[in-house]
């Protein structure tokens, strides 16, 4: 049982991450949006340490939801998705490993970017630690959501764009959760834990409904 | 039973038939005693003035955009578990009424909030809960335009309907945590409702006129569409007949 799944965890990875699968080119876009947040809002760096761990939810969000349609499209599209559906392998596991291999290409550079991307923001070393753990905890739900998402238009020409107008609804108690334990840590009376252990409960959940629901979507799809 | 008697959509289309002008003449008579007793009889609020009265529009709006996305839930159990043929009809019909009722509830309460609150809009926890399921709603909607195959499209939007059945507590959940000015409820309660039975029972029969008027739109739309469906398909057996040779047998969806 492990054997199939590691295997199929370091092809995906590897896939992702080698010539043509752009996992990095998700952190450029983190970045290109980061940078893009003060031409909008003003250099004013007070300002900015305060929105800081918002802008980098929402960089993280983006970023994460351009991803997304290359979960299942190339495997679709040569076929491989067929093979993996008649394997006779659990799909919702299969979809599980596809999701964690598809993190730890996009989502991990991600978390590894945010501290560096804060000091532009000028966030203080403190919310910048609770930053990178918030994102750590709730990019994997941000993927397995939107797995449900990709598999529901991988079907279509082009989803992209609907793929993300159907995954941001389901993705906004991560941000909420996300930035408020965030915010929590610098300045707020709540206490940091409270929401960290929501957003910890609500990736579980995602990684519970996110393979169920989009391994049945991929079946009806290729019925 | 009755439920599998009616998956026959011809038998479903004759019980409409029968059905619908009753609803249709209930939903008038509710509708002309509760805008009555709403614009005539229910006393204006001490505070709030005439402007109370948008309320018969806009609560049972909020509630109806509730009920019917449970609606799409329940024909999206249809769907999945019991591949009953015309649940997927009336998942796909109820959608646009949903986003109708959402965007009317949305409209009136921004009117009411304006001279109340003196703001159009607030990111209040309920409007913001509400303008997501509006979001959902339009999703679905194009989710259902995109796909070529009405009976795949229907099973993905089964899906993702379902989805987002367990996400909307949740949703529900985390954006009253994040902040919250608009009232809590104050008619369905453990402890009785603590609104004034004067200004009640118009509400009351509104909502109830609101509801037939669902169910009367939601037959309409859904014998429409299977309407529809066989349009559809005599010109594809049509365009077949003329080009004999290239048709191939497909699963077809309830017509």
């Amino acid at each position: 049982m492990t054997g199939w799944a590691m295997a199929l965890f370091q092809r995906d990875l590897r896939l992702s991450i080698r010539v043509g699968g752009s996992a990095l080119v998700g952190v450029l876009f983190f970045l290109a949006v980061v940078t893009v947040i003060p031409f909008g809002v003003g250099p004013d760096l007070n300002l900015l340490s305060r929105i800081g761990p918002a802008i980098l939810w929402i960089g993280a969000l983006l970023a994460t939801l351009l991803g997304l349609d290359r979960l299942f499209q190339a495997d679709r599209d040569d076929g491989t998705l067929d093979l993996m559906l008649m394997a006779g392998r659990p799909l919702e596991l299969v979809v599980l490993i596809k999701c964690l291999a598809h993190w730890a290409a996009t989502g991990l550079p991600l978390v590894v970017a945010a501290p560096l991307l804060s000091i532009f923001l000028n966030v203080d070393l403190v919310a910048m630690g609770a930053v990178t753990l918030t994102l750590l905890v709730g990019t994997p739900a941000l993927t397995l959501i939107g797995a449900i998402g990709a598999s529901l238009t991988v079907a279509l020409r082009r989803g992209g764009l609907l793929l993300a107008v159907l995954v941001v609804p389901l993705a906004i108690p991560v941000l909420i959760f996300g930035v408020s334990a965030a915010d929590a840590a610098i300045h707020d009376p709540v206490p940091f834990m409270t929401p960290f252990l929501i957003l910890c409960a609500l990736s579980l959940i995602a990684a519970v409904i996110g393979p169920v629901a989009s391994a049945a979507a991929l079946r009806f799809s290729a019925e | 039973m009755a439920f599998w008697d009616y998956a026959n959509p011809t038998r479903f289309l004759r019980l409409v038939q029968v059905l619908l002008p009753w609803l249709i003449g209930l939903c008038l008579l509710f509708f002309a005693v509760g805008l009555y007793m709403s614009l005539f009889i229910a006393p204006e609020d001490y505070q709030q003035g005439a402007t109370v009265r948008i309320m018969y529009l806009h609560v049972p709006a909020a509630w109806l955009c509730m009920m019917c996305y449970s609606v799409m839930t329940l024909s999206s159990i249809g769907t999945l578990v019991w591949k009953h043929p015309l649940a997927d009809v009336s998942a796909k019909s109820a959608a646009p009424i949903g986003a109708a009722f959402t965007f009317m509830a949305l409209v009136t309460g921004s009117l009411w909030g304006k001279p109340m609150w003196g703001t159009y809009w607030v990111w209040d926890a309920r409007l913001t809960s509400v303008l997501v399921l509006l979001i959902m709603y339009l999703g679905l909607m194009t989710l259902w335009r995109t796909m070529e195959d009405q009976i795949k499209a229907g099973k993905a939007a089964a899906v993702l309907t379902l989805v987002g059945a367990l996400n909307l507590p949740i949703i529900k959940f985390s954006v009253d945590w994040w902040n919250t000015l608009h009232q809590p409820a104050s008619v369905i309660r453990m402890d009785g409702p603590t609104i004034h039975p004067d200004l009640l029972w118009p509400l009351v029969i509104m909502a109830i006129a609101f509801t037939l008027f669902f169910f009367v739109i939601h037959l309409m739309a859904m014998r429409n569409e299977i309407l529809r469906r066989r349009v559809r398909n005599l010109r594809m057996r049509a365009a077949a007949a003329s080009h004999p040779g290239t048709a191939a047998a497909t699963a077809q969806p309830a017509e």
